[in-house]
């Protein structure tokens, strides 16, 4: 029976992590890890609270990907510093795996890695381990692997460029490939969601500035073509917090949707936190565009997680196939369009 | 949360899929092709099965039907693309006399509409009023136990095969616009009344109606004289889930059979990377339209009244229908302008057609301006938009 509501434990877990943010993600923090983008205290504080073991299965259950999602959306929310979605899917691959996940900073990268590299993977500047895949195989590199730490990124997010030479082989072969899938649809669900995140607080930033800010003697809110702009980029928002809820859902149930929805939103969260921090800087007139005012962190935010995850064009495939495995199966029932 | 229908709620949407598969082949063109979007055959076996009173209590004769079952009976017939508007708009003014009619109204009106034997229309837009309804200038004056009814009506869907109109009439010119309306149920035989067919880019008929100098009795007052406004709200409340989130549906199956059928000249369309982009972000969109249409339904289940979900998902499936159908034509390319049903256009004409019917969707039941002004004040908290008067 569908059902749109939030569990109690998700509403205990927003709440808890919403203080912890408030306390340790200020605007002021996260200017402060600029600009390799990583907040170690921060890090130690969400230990504290329980990640990323809590992605980890407890008494052979696994964690909910509903519950990390939720996590996920108000790290975005707050452009937190601290590497939550990538070291949550490296716990969930190495549990599903049946390998140990010790006490260190193990991130993951979501692309596959070419000529024995893992590129432009977040948080890789910083992290003790990576897991890659490369061709049919589950790598796993560090700690003492060679790490590319690039001088300039658009956002932080620690990237780095991780040489697998020496990494040690986790998986290979068809369970290799297929955990891999797994653990890259879990990536492009808590990535949607911390996108999903990043859009409602880069909009609620413009509308609250459109709220306060006057010219012509009126709040400029008040004018219709900004506002309308700010209400179709709160549809988008909406719709990507609903896409992330359902791809989430899909994943904890296995549901034989669960890759093809994981791709459609993280590309659809990508498209609206790209629209909702646009308009949302617009809205801040020539303020929005410097960098004294925080939209532009969430602009930027943004921008770079949609990067990571190939944008609308690396989920074509993903959602055609979705497309049409959904209209065989209800044309199973012989609908037949009349 | 959850994102599947229950077992009984599956079992009734393969029931609707079965009679839909056993409806004569072409059904869908050949509604379409009538102008009307509605077709009595199809009523008369729904009527039939007790599906246009599914959602009534079984008390009531009706078949209890919970909300998502009602869900899942538009979205299979939207799959379809056999119009039910006729329906639709009948069921949404006999769920608003059930709460606001007379006695008489409950045991005359309804079960003649329930039954499958009348369907209403609705009167509100006038020539010089739509997005501003409230503003509506036909008059309902008094004569002695009745009215009388004079003005025009302009967009009255359905007027050449309904019974009644639900129509909004001015009782008060002297007090703020919304508190001087009444609403009223007139019956389309009556003297004075005529109805003109206005043709549409989308093929489908709606009309003017005229009403001059008809007389009805104070039974067909609907609520409290000056009251219309308030009984509008409850029918509001009532218009079902946002209409293009079906048309995308029924869009993407057409638009999906024409993509994996190699044409006469080369490979299917669905191998050309335009073509995949295309679809892929149209099944996004309708993903998160069935998203927020089901979110609206599970209010309804709650007994929540779905407020600006309601406008969020108006505007953004409208849209998305719009841009689907768009960028859907532009792939389809030149052969796009050969058009109908059954004359060997691609997709048997529906990738075009929808082009042309989409605008509509962005344009009633609210444009999409308007759910956007609903949305920045009551989602977004904005300051209500002021008018900049000439001079000032
Ligand atoms: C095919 C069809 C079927 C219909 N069926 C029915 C029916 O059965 N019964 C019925 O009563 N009506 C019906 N309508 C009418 C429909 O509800 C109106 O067309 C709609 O409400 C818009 O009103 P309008 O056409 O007068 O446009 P207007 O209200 O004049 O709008 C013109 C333009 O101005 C914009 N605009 C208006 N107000 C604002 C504002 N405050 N801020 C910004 N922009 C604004 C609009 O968005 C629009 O783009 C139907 C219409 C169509 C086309």
């Amino acid at each position: 029976m569908m059902d749109f509501a939030l569990s109690s434990e998700q509403l205990d877990l927003r709440a808890g992590l919403t203080a912890l943010f408030a306390d340790h993600s200020t605007p002021a923090r996260v200017r402060a890890a600029e600009p390799l983008g990583f907040d170690p205290a921060l890090w130690a504080v969400l230990g504290g609270f329980g990640f990323p073991h809590l992605a980890g299965s407890r008494d052979g259950a696994p964690a909910r990907l509903a519950d990390l999602a939720v996590a996920a959306q108000d790290a975005g929310a707050c452009l937190a510093s601290a590497p939550l979605v990538e070291t949550l899917v490296a716990t969930r691959l190495l549990d599903r795996l049946g390998a140990a996940a010790g006490d260190d900073l193990v991130t993951f990268s979501p692309r596959p890695a070419v000529a024995g590299v893992a590129r432009t993977v977040p948080w890789a500047a910083v992290a003790d381990r990576v897991i890659a895949c490369d061709g049919d195989r589950i790598l796993i590199a560090g700690p003492g692997h060679d790490v590319e730490r690039p001088k300039q990124t658009l956002a932080g997010l620690a990237i780095g460029h991780a040489d697998l030479t020496g990494a040690t082989v986790l998986a290979e072969g068809p369970a290799a490939v297929s955990a891999f899938a797994e653990a890259r649809a879990d990536w492009q669900v808590l990535t949607a969601a911390a996108l999903a995140g990043v859009a409602a607080a880069g909009l609620h930033l413009g509308v609250e500035y459109a709220k306060t800010r006057h010219q012509f003697g009126q709040p400029i809110g008040a004018f219709q073509a900004l506002a309308h702009q700010l209400a179709d980029a709160a549809a988008l928002v909406d719709g990507a917090q609903l896409l992330v809820q359902e791809a989430a859902w899909a994943g904890d149930t296995g549901s034989p949707r669960r890759h093809g929805l994981a791709a459609m939103a993280a590309a659809f969260a990508g498209r609206a936190a790209r629209q909702a921090t646009d308009r949302g800087l617009h809205a801040h007139g020539g303020y929005g565009y410097t960098l004294e005012y925080d939209i532009q962190l969430y602009f930027r935010r943004a921008k770079a997680l949609s990067l990571l995850s190939g944008g609308e064009s690396a989920a074509v495939d993903a959602v055609v196939a979705l497309a049409l495995a959904d209209t065989d199966s209800d044309s199973d029932h012989d609908t037949g369009r009349r | 949360m959850d994102f599947e229908l229950s077992a009984a709620q599956l079992r009734f949407r393969d029931e609707v899929r079965q009679f839909l598969a056993g409806l004569p082949p072409q059904t869908s063109a050949a509604v379409h092709d009538t102008g009307t979007l509605h077709s009595w055959d199809v009523h008369r076996a729904m009527a039939e099965r007790g599906w246009l009173k599914a959602a009534w209590p079984v008390e009531q004769g009706g078949q209890g039907r919970d909300p998502f079952e009602m869900a899942t009976l538009n979205e299979e017939f939207a799959r379809a693309g056999i119009p039910i508007e006729g329906w639709l708009i009948a069921e949404l003014v006999a769920k608003t006399l059930q709460i606001v009619g007379t006695q008489q109204q409950r045991h005359e009106v309804i079960p003649a509409i329930l039954g499958g034997e009348i369907l209403l229309c609705l009167g509100y837009s006038e020539p010089d009023s739509g997005s501003d309804v409230a503003a509506a200038r036909t008059r309902a004056t008094r004569d002695g136990d009745g009215w009388v009814i004079d003005g025009q009506k302009m967009f009255t869907t359905m007027a050449h095969e309904a019974s009644y109109v639900f129509l909004l009439a001015r009782t008060n010119p002297d007090v703020p616009k919304h508190r001087g309306l009444t609403m009223f149920l007139v019956p389309l035989d009556a003297d004075g009344v005529q109805v003109r067919p206005v043709h549409t880019l989308g093929g489908e008929r709606t009309n003017a109606t005229f009403y001059d100098r008809v007389r009805v009795p104070d039974s067909a007052r609907v609520g409290e004289v000056d009251g219309g406004w308030d009984v509008m709200m409850v029918a509001l409340a009532f218009e079902r889930q946002p209409a293009a989130a079906g048309h995308l549906l029924h869009l993407l199956g057409r638009a999906l059979d024409w993509a994996r059928t190699a044409g006469p000249d080369g490979p299917a369309p669905i191998e050309r990377p335009e073509v995949r982009a295309c679809l892929a972000r149209a099944y996004t969109d309708l993903e998160v339209s069935r998203l927020m249409g089901y979110r609206m339904t599970w209010l309804t289940s709650r007994d929540v009244l779905p407020h600006t979900e309601g406008s969020l998902a108006k505007l953004f499936s409208s849209e998305a229908l719009m841009r689907a159908s768009a960028s859907l034509v532009d792939v389809v390319g030149a052969d796009a302008l050969l058009t109908g049903h059954g004359t060997g256009a691609p997709a048997d004409g529906w990738i075009e057609h929808e082009f042309r019917h989409s605008v509509v969707t962005t344009i009633y039941a609210g444009t999409s301006e308007i759910q956007r002004g609903i949305i920045a004040e009551r989602h977004l908290g904005l300051p209500r938009a002021t008018a900049r008067r000439a001079g000032s």
